[in-house]
């Protein structure tokens, strides 16, 4: 993919700047187009509603006519406000959450970078994010604004240990911290992605799969609570918050903390994909295997990938309809008293099981 | 030739670009008519009371303190991580006394109470079981025929 665009252009630099366009338009924009459209249908139909109807055939174009006017909308800074913070924060959550997508890897010819510290590197570079929502809600000028930046950043921090603590988990398991690495090892069938205990051999294969489903659930929570969604949206409360951290911002501003939402939401499930449901790898082997055409094969495994990811994706949006919101005090305890114990564990436990 | 780093600041560069195009196109295109009223702060219709920048929980900033512990003890994990298999059960035990001490300290803030954070009480609605309504008849007023006109 790389050398081939290369061979095109000619000059390295500007085929990387087309490589990293590639997942923003191929990926980013199209998912968040559709994936705004399709919370509100998902949400509509879960409460029996019909959700949008009017723009387009059952509101397919709704969240086309929602950018056009986000696009016209007067851009108002209240004269109090810390402008200059006020401007950076949108850049810095949109950067946050678009470099988590340089070290996915979307099939085994795209990844964005094949640098060895991979999942190390999305963990450290999620920081962004918890800065920009600190700025924007400290620059607001606002009580809304700066409580549920605040609370935001806590939840944000809190979270982010147990995710760290089962990605070294599996980072035990699998010996390497290469998104792109973990994936290739859990090529060929189903049983061999690592929920199902696919990085060890014989017995350990068979004793590692309820820890693996105990990592599981607590990558899920974690990471859901980590993109602010419900059970976990106490930043963004509708009810005694307004909108959080970003209840001042309007129009293009808005719409990139929106975009950078709906590219976390994903990028938090491609990262549980590519760790323990096999990556891009497919479960039933390959349709260009079969047919004798190994060009088709990146495509197929990108196919796989977006589809995995998706399907996470509609588990979050089910859940928002499912869970009532948690309260601070119980968020909290979740996190520092049930999950961080009980992750350490289940690495103390998968770490003596490796040494079998 | 770009290394690995650079192509992920090319990602980060292609990103900031990104959001400036889309405002700056958004700043061409958009009306710009202030009046005193848009340019309150939003307290739901309100005059804001106040400063916002007010002292925050104190919990906020112990929460801060306990994750940057755990995020640094992490960090030093990850190496061990990935190689503690080449010293078999010896490099494992190191790695297990390390996060031994990790929550002995985790035990204390907990003892400590400054994983706990303020809690609603609950407080049932009170009932007075002796309370019995009175239930007499309105008297009737006699309306005289002027007034009902």
């Amino acid at each position: 993919m790389y050398e081939y665009l290369n061979n095109i252009v000619g000059n390295e630099v500007i085929t990387y700047f087309v490589v990293a366009a590639l997942p923003l338009f191929l990926v980013v924009l199209p998912f968040a187009l559709i994936a705004v459209l399709a919370e509100r249908k998902v949400s509509a139909h879960m409460q029996d509603r019909l959700g949008p109807m009017r723009v387009g055939y059952h509101g397919i174009l709704q969240t086309v006519a929602d950018i056009l006017k986000l696009i016209q909308k007067e851009d108002i800074i209240i004269p109090q406000a810390d402008k200059k913070l006020f401007n950076l924060a949108p850049f810095l959550v949109f950067i946050g959450s678009y470099a988590v997508f340089a070290a996915l890897p979307f099939s085994s010819k795209f990844i964005g970078t094949n640098a060895e510290v991979g999942i190390f590197y999305i963990l450290a570079v999620s920081g962004f994010v918890v800065a920009g929502i600190l700025m924007g809600g400290w620059a607001s000028d606002n009580k809304y604004s700066l409580l549920g930046a605040m609370r935001s950043a806590a939840q944000i921090v809190s979270y982010e240990i147990p995710t760290a603590i089962v990605v070294l988990t599996l980072v035990m398991i699998t010996g390497t911290l290469n998104l792109g690495t973990m994936s290739e090892q859990q090529t060929a069938y189903f049983w061999n992605w690592n929920i199902l205990g696919g990085a060890g051999e014989g017995i350990q294969q068979i004793l590692l799969i309820p820890f693996m489903v105990v990592a599981f659930t607590i990558l899920f929570i974690s990471t859901l609570a980590e993109v602010n969604r419900t059970p976990f949206d106490i930043p963004e409360a509708e009810s005694e918050l307004v909108a959080g951290f970003h209840t001042e911002y309007s129009g293009m501003k808005f719409a990139m903390f929106f975009l950078a939402e709906y590219a976390n939401m994903f990028a938090v499930s491609a990262i549980i994909v590519s760790l323990l449901f096999g990556g891009y790898q497919s479960p039933f082997g390959y349709l260009g295997n079969t047919l004798g055409i190994p060009a088709l094969i990146p495509f197929e495994q990108l196919f796989w990938f977006l589809s995995k990811g998706v399907f996470f994706v509609f588990v979050q949006m089910w859940l928002r309809w499912t869970l009532p919101r948690l309260r601070v005090d119980q968020l909290m305890t979740v996190c520092w008293k049930y999950l961080i114990p009980y992750a350490v564990f289940n690495l103390l436990i998968v770490g003596i099981i490796t040494l079998i | 030739m770009l290394t690995e780093f650079g192509k992920i600041f090319v990602f980060i560069l292609l990103a900031g670009g990104f959001v400036a195009i889309a405002l700056v196109a958004a700043s061409l295109i958009r009306p710009k008519r202030p009046t005193k009223e848009k340019l309150k702060t939003y307290e739901c219709g309100e005059d804001p009371v106040g400063s916002p920048w007010v002292r925050f929980n104190i919990r906020f900033y112990v929460v801060a303190l306990i994750f940057i512990i755990f995020d640094v003890e992490v960090v030093m994990l990850f190496p061990w991580a990935l190689v503690y298999k080449n010293f078999g059960v010896y490099g494992f035990i190191v790695g297990a006394i390390f996060l031994l001490v990790l929550f002995l300290g985790m035990a204390y803030e907990w003892r400590k109470g400054d994983l706990e954070w303020a809690r609603p009480k609950i407080e049932p609605p009170k009932m007075d079981i002796k309370f019995k309504p009175e239930i007499a008849p309105r008297p009737v007023e006699e309306k005289t025929v002027s007034e009902v006109e």
